[in-house]
This record gives structure tokens, sequence and C-alpha cells, in this order.
């Protein structure tokens, strides 16, 4: 619609709106995380809940204790190899539409342990990350910003074309394989549906 | 000590660095009760065990010169010879004990595997020392140390799939590398594998 004729229209007492304005709206205003935390990323996360920066401005106070009625999964802290599996099975367990914020340098990359045998790194080798936040940890204004990242993308998302969110595509996945302990190493140690190892172009 | 342990080798080893914590190398076969005796004996009272970790002291090669007398050429000279001595590596078992009651400490005990493939056993002193038991399975996980009457001797930190240990000199970590903007030294010599067309950068 014509926003100079929407406007007019408003001023008249007549709103209009878009069903695609309307589900975005509403997706965008209840993103319910998923209350867990993995590491010290995690207190950062608790204070951005509280009071002070209060997280309920945007629509997203309530933590859920069950992956059930979350939408939202904050992997707030180091993501070790032991921990991986049930990481990917609460995303796995959480319905559509869901999305992921990965919070610190450990979720990330790995961060420090980057170099070291035992810790995953980064989180978006199994489930697909929305959000990344560098930081160690982020502080509450990092995590509010990703937060209004977030909102802002699944503002913009048109609910048909090639760019619709994945839940209505049909087919899209909904659930990642879940990494299995192996002898060495997580098997396997990627989705590579997921994650591609990332290609380095340098200017000549 | 000897008297109250009889036949326990025994032998303390000097730290020669500033803060001269000296230790206590006990023989495996009486490890247990060496401990015991620490623990209860009126005048250590040793009854905390703060610490356990392991060590790996991988197979090393010893290279000594020796000033030789031969006979070179009918000639009879004092030559340097190098020596090479290959000293078999070990596991060690590392203690720290204090004393609440009598407030002092810290004693530090050693016990060593016999080597660092098969005889990896060493007697557990967590029937000695309760706060042992997760700081021992720490150390199996990590060094593969076997602590026998270990009460519950299981993989604490990797997942019980888990065959290697990583704590080791020799481990090799698993291959997933990713790029970093900075690589350097090992991390470097990774990245060459990895990004072939970067290794002059």
């Amino acid at each position: 619609m014509d926003e100079r004729l929407r406007n007019e229209l408003s001023r008249q007492g007549i709103f209009t709106t878009t069903l695609e304005d309307l589900y975005n709206w509403g997706r965008k205003n209840s993103l319910w995380p998923l209350g867990f935390g993995l590491a010290c990323c995690a207190i950062e996360m608790i204070a951005t809940s509280m009071a002070r920066w209060d997280l309920a401005r945007f629509g997203a106070e309530v933590f859920r204790p069950s992956p059930r009625q979350a939408d939202l999964m904050i992997v707030a802290g180091t993501v070790t190899k032991k921990m991986a599996p049930q990481v990917v099975r609460l995303y796995n367990q959480m319905p559509e539409p869901k999305y992921v914020i990965a919070m610190g340098a450990c979720a990330i990359s790995g961060g420090p342990f980057k170099q070291g045998y035992n810790v995953l790194k980064g989180i978006d080798r199994y489930i697909p990350v929305d959000v990344h936040i560098p930081g160690c940890p982020p502080r509450p204004e990092a995590l509010l910003h990703a937060f209004m990242t977030l909102q802002q993308k699944i503002d913009e998302q048109a609910l048909t074309g090639p760019n619709r969110p994945r839940h209505l595509v049909a087919g899209a996945p909904s659930e990642f394989p879940v990494p299995q302990f192996g002898e060495h190493d997580l098997e396997p140690s990627q989705n590579p549906q997921v994650w591609h190892p990332p290609a380095l172009v340098r200017p000549e | 000590m000897e008297a109250a342990v009889p036949g326990a080798r025994l032998e303390i080893i000097p730290n020669g660095s500033p803060c001269a914590q000296h230790s206590l190398l006990v023989g495996d076969e009486h490890g247990s009760a060496v401990a015991r005796f620490l623990r209860d004996d009126p005048l250590l009272r040793l009854d905390y065990a703060s610490n356990m970790t392991g060590v790996d002291w991988p197979d090393t090669v010893i290279k000594e010169i020796v000033k030789v007398k031969k006979v070179v050429e009918g000639v009879e000279k004092e030559i340097q010879e190098t020596i090479q001595k290959n000293k078999p590596g070990y596991l060690e078992a590392v203690y720290h004990l204090y004393s609440m009651e009598l407030k002092h400490g810290p004693v530090i005990l050693r016990m060593r595997t016999k080597d660092r493939g098969e005889a990896v056993r060493l007697p557990s002193l967590t029937p000695v020392w309760r706060s042992a038991e997760f700081q021992e399975r720490e150390a199996y996980d990590l060094f593969g140390i076997v602590f026998d009457g270990h009460p519950d001797l299981r993989r604490i930190l990797m997942w019980d799939e888990f065959k290697d240990f990583p704590m080791r000199k020799d481990y090799v970590a698993p291959d997933d590398f990713e790029y970093e903007p900075t690589p350097h030294d090992q991390v470097h010599e990774r990245a060459k594998e990895h990004y072939p067309q970067t290794s002059g950068a």
C-alpha cells in the first residue's frame, strides 16, 4: 500500500496493515528465550534480563525453562564438545519459528579455547545462527543490540518469495543431526549443510 | 618413616628454585602405607590432600659429553665423546598434603608409574584422602594413570567413548582447524596445510 495513502487514512481514523506486517510484528515482539547458560556469558544474559537493562522492553523477558515453549536460543558461553550434542538436541526440541543468538567469543568461534582439544569452535558448526555477538563476555548493551538486530531481521523478512523464513519453506530442515561422541572427536565434526570452512580471499 | 613402613622406597627430590618445595618420591608398592603413615602419625597429621595432579614425562635422550683417554695413531689422547642414553618415560602422580590440625604443609608426595604404555597402574590414595577422588579421576581421564583401589574410576571431563589422553605430551588433537587472521607458530604451520595460498603471508 502506498505510504501516503496509509498516512492519509490513519489521519481519518482508519488503520490499515498487511498480514505480513502483522505476522512479523507478532514474531519479533514475543521472542521467548530458552533459559540456559553455559559459562560466564550467562551472567551478562541474566543482567540483561534484570531491571537495569530490562530485556522486557523488547518482549523477551519470559525465559522459558522448556525448549517446547521457547523461540530463541541464546548460546551464552563456551560450548564444550561434551555439551554440544545436548545443545543441538535442545535446539531440535524447540518449535518453529526459532532463532539462535551465539553470544560471546566462545560460542561464535571457540574464543580463547580455540586451540584446545575439547571446545567446539563455534556452535554454528551444527546449528544455523542468526546473530553472532563478539566479546568476552559481551556487555548487556551488546546483547540488547543483538536482540534489536534479530528483530530487524525478522521485520524485514517477506513471507513469500525465495527469502521467506525457514519455517515457511516446505521441506526445509527444522531439526539438525545431533553429533555423536567419537573415539577422538565428535562425529561428524561439523554439519556441512550448515557450516562451511571460511574461504580465504586475499586481494592481489 | 622407614621404621613405620619397612622396605619402602623413599627419595627426596630437591627443588632448586626459590620456592624450595622439595618433594618425596614414594615407590608405588608402598604408596598406600606411606600415605596412611603421613596422615596418622601424631607429628605429621597431614589430614588434607588439597591437590592431586598428574605429570607426563616422555621418553628422552640424554646426551653426555665424557672425556675418554684413547690411543689414536699410536699417541694417547684425551677425546670428548658423546654418549646417548635413552631415558624411558613415565607418568607421575603428585599430591599436595597439608595438616589442618597442626597447620603445616605442604608436603609433596609423588608416585611414578613404570612406563607410559602398559604399566600405568598406581595405588589410589582416595581411601586415605577422600578429596583425591575426583582429582584422581581427572588424572585418569587426561593422563591415563590407572588408580588401583579407586571406588569409581571413570572419565570425568571427556566423554566415556573417548580413547585418548589429552594431557600427554604426544597427544595429537583432532584437526578441526579454522582460518585465523593472525596465525603464528604452530597455528601458522597448520594454516599452511589448510590454506596453502597464504603460506607466504
